[in-house]
């Protein structure tokens, strides 16, 4: 069994303009994998949500990729503020994002709740000052 | 049919093997091989960006001479509206019609014509089919083919209705076949085409069979011809025209979308702008969009790359000219309705794919991963790949070799000197003994000399260029 291909990505803080570059990588290269249609939209949409979450409230962070046959495991980690309520936060609408990011179609409270709904499985580890690591699966 | 039909091909006389088409090519489709270009046939989308860029005009559009309307008894032009924008001081569409009349068309159809038709069926889905939204306009055949080789989640939202210029041939044909009573074999369908990738369409459709266009002749090529018949038409001369500003709207970025009479679309010119939008698409980034217009070439198909006039000046013209005109002439029959619909749907080709199964892909990938660490990632091109991720992918393959990379040639060279010269200074201090030693050095200097021999074979080919 050959080992998981492994893709670190930085996401820089307050950088809309970059946010989504990782998640175009990881598309090219599962398409390249010949990996199905829907799972690859899955990965995307899931990833790109979770950049843009990092953008708007981490102040950036790095997300660590490891791509099998099997599955791809995309585990987001950042030094952010934490989330002080998770349920709340899963609910579809619920945002704590500030005007500006609003004033850029951003911020729509559907972030977190995509990438529940678009992954296998999705946990969320969060300490309130220390930071946020959410594990995703997608199953191929 | 074939599947990968290209309208776009190499002179190799032409040719210099220099490296300003790999570079340009939206879908890395073009390699130098031993001093020649290459096109990919599976990657090329037929958008004609090489041949804009190509300095030695080794790169060109096949497509067909007037004389082979001879063919026929009875020919129907069909020109598009990016035809009208390339004339200076044009005020009437008129005049064009009318001279493709005295260069020895019977008939003309516009294809502006049925783009209205197209337009008006184009409301009527978006209205019938929310649950498909945004939907992605079909009118471009290389924004299709690019769908059909990198964007299978994004097929779904194609807008599954002919394009102008094939809605406009059946008419024609209809009405030529009712006129003359001619047998179809007898009339010739010509379309004058502002690119390849139209005539890429005629020759291998997708979404249809096959196409009812019969010939498609060049703006460029034509133009000459047209422009003397232009004067021959004078001031009195019989209106023909038959479409509105939203049919001649068409041959601009944004006219198609105009035509919807909503404001929920977006429309993207300029190849590299329009696989921006099918990576944002296909990433959900756009919500509350309804339509999304794309087109291959800068400015829309006045930027088409058979065309003669600057695209901008093409646009400006193009809005004069409709200036006067009702909103709309051409509408919906009961003819007109049966021939809108595709025939057949676009299938996903994953020719991107790196390996034949998921298996051998998987680990083709993990190589390439671990070659672009160990290439210089330069992108240069002297390899003949547009950047070194493109050098891995050919490498894992099977078309091409790590030593076509000069730097990491370069690279090997430099470390065997370095462990020769180690060696040499070993003998002089007499640690190991000599004749061992003397062994290994000679064996370092043939791996020198076998890489110098590559280097020396890169250099002859970049010589002889």
């Amino acid at each position: 069994m050959e080992e998981a291909i492994r893709l670190t990505y930085e996401i820089s803080p307050d950088d809309f303009t970059r946010a989504g570059e990782a998640s175009s990588d990881v598309k090219k290269k599962l398409k390249q994998m010949g990996v199905g249609p829907e799972a690859v939209r899955k990965v995307a949409i899931a990833m790109y949500e979770g950049e843009i979450n990092m953008v708007i409230h981490a102040k950036g962070g790095e997300i660590r990729v490891d791509i099998t046959p099997e599955k791809i495991l995309m585990v987001l980690d950042d030094t952010g503020p934490g989330i002080p309520n998770v349920e709340q936060a899963m609910q579809a609408g619920f945002s704590t994002a500030p005007d500006e990011v609003r004033s850029l179609g951003f911020g729509a409270g559907m972030g977190l709740p995509n990438m529940k709904k678009y992954t296998d499985s999705m946990e969320i580890d969060t300490r309130i000052g220390v930071g946020t690591k959410i594990t995703m699966v997608v199953n191929i | 049919m074939d599947k990968f039909y290209h309208s776009v091909r190499l002179d190799p006389n032409l040719c210099k093997g220099c490296i300003n088409c790999i570079k340009r090519c939206p879908t890395e489709a073009i390699r130098v091989r031993n001093k020649k270009a290459l096109i990919n046939s599976k990657f090329c989308i037929d958008c004609g960006e090489c041949i804009r860029v190509c300095p030695h005009h080794a790169k060109y559009a096949i497509y067909d001479k007037p004389e082979e309307m001879r063919q026929y008894e009875y020919t129907v032009a069909l020109p598009p509206p990016s035809l009208y924008s390339q004339f200076n001081n044009l005020d009437d569409v008129n005049i064009v019609l009318n001279a493709l009349l005295l260069m020895g068309f019977d008939d003309v159809f516009e294809v502006s014509a049925a783009a209205e038709l197209v337009s008006e069926s184009t409301r009527a889905y978006l209205a019938e089919h929310k649950d498909q939204l945004p939907i992605i306009s079909t009118a471009c055949p290389s924004v299709v083919r690019l769908i059909r080789v990198r964007f299978p989640n994004l097929i779904p939202h194609m807008l599954p209705l002919n394009p102008p210029i094939e809605i406009a041939a059946m008419l024609a044909a209809g009405k030529a076949m009712k006129k003359t009573g001619l047998p179809r074999e007898k009339i010739g369908i010509f379309f004058i085409s502002p690119c390849p990738s139209k005539v890429t369409y005629v020759k291998a459709p997708l979404g249809n069979e096959t196409s009812q266009v019969n010939g498609v002749l060049a703006i460029k090529d034509l133009y000459p011809q047209l422009l003397s018949r232009m004067n021959a038409v004078g001031t009195d001369y019989p209106d023909i025209a038959t479409s509105g500003k939203i049919g001649i709207s068409w041959g601009r970025s944004g006219g198609e979308s105009s035509g919807l009479l909503s404001e929920n679309y977006l429309a993207a010119d300029g190849i590299e702008n329009v696989i921006r939008v099918l990576e944002d698409l296909e990433d959900q980034k756009f919500t509350n969009l309804e339509f999304i217009e794309l087109n291959a070439c800068n400015g829309g198909c006045v930027g088409g790359v058979l065309t003669v006039e600057n695209p901008y000046i093409a646009e400006t013209k193009l809005k004069r000219l409709r200036r006067y005109m009702p909103v709309a002439r051409t509408h919906m029959s009961h003819d007109a309705e049966e021939v809108i619909p595709w025939t057949t749907g676009v299938q996903y080709e994953p020719v991107f794919r790196l390996g034949n199964n998921m298996m051998e892909s998987f680990s083709r990938l993990n190589q390439v991963e671990r070659l672009c660490k160990k290439l210089p990632g330069l992108d240069c091109g002297s390899c003949g790949a547009p950047t070194c991720k493109a050098l891995a992918e050919d490498i894992v393959r099977g078309d091409a070799k790590e030593t076509d990379c000069v730097y990491y040639l370069r690279e090997n060279l430099h470390n065997l000197s370095e462990e020769v010269s180690t060696l040499a200074e070993d003998l002089a201090e007499g640690d190991k003994g000599g004749k061992e030693t003397l062994q290994i050095l000679k064996e370092y200097i043939q791996r020198i000399s076998d890489q110098m021999s590559h280097l020396d074979r890169h250099e002859e080919e970049e010589d002889s260029k």
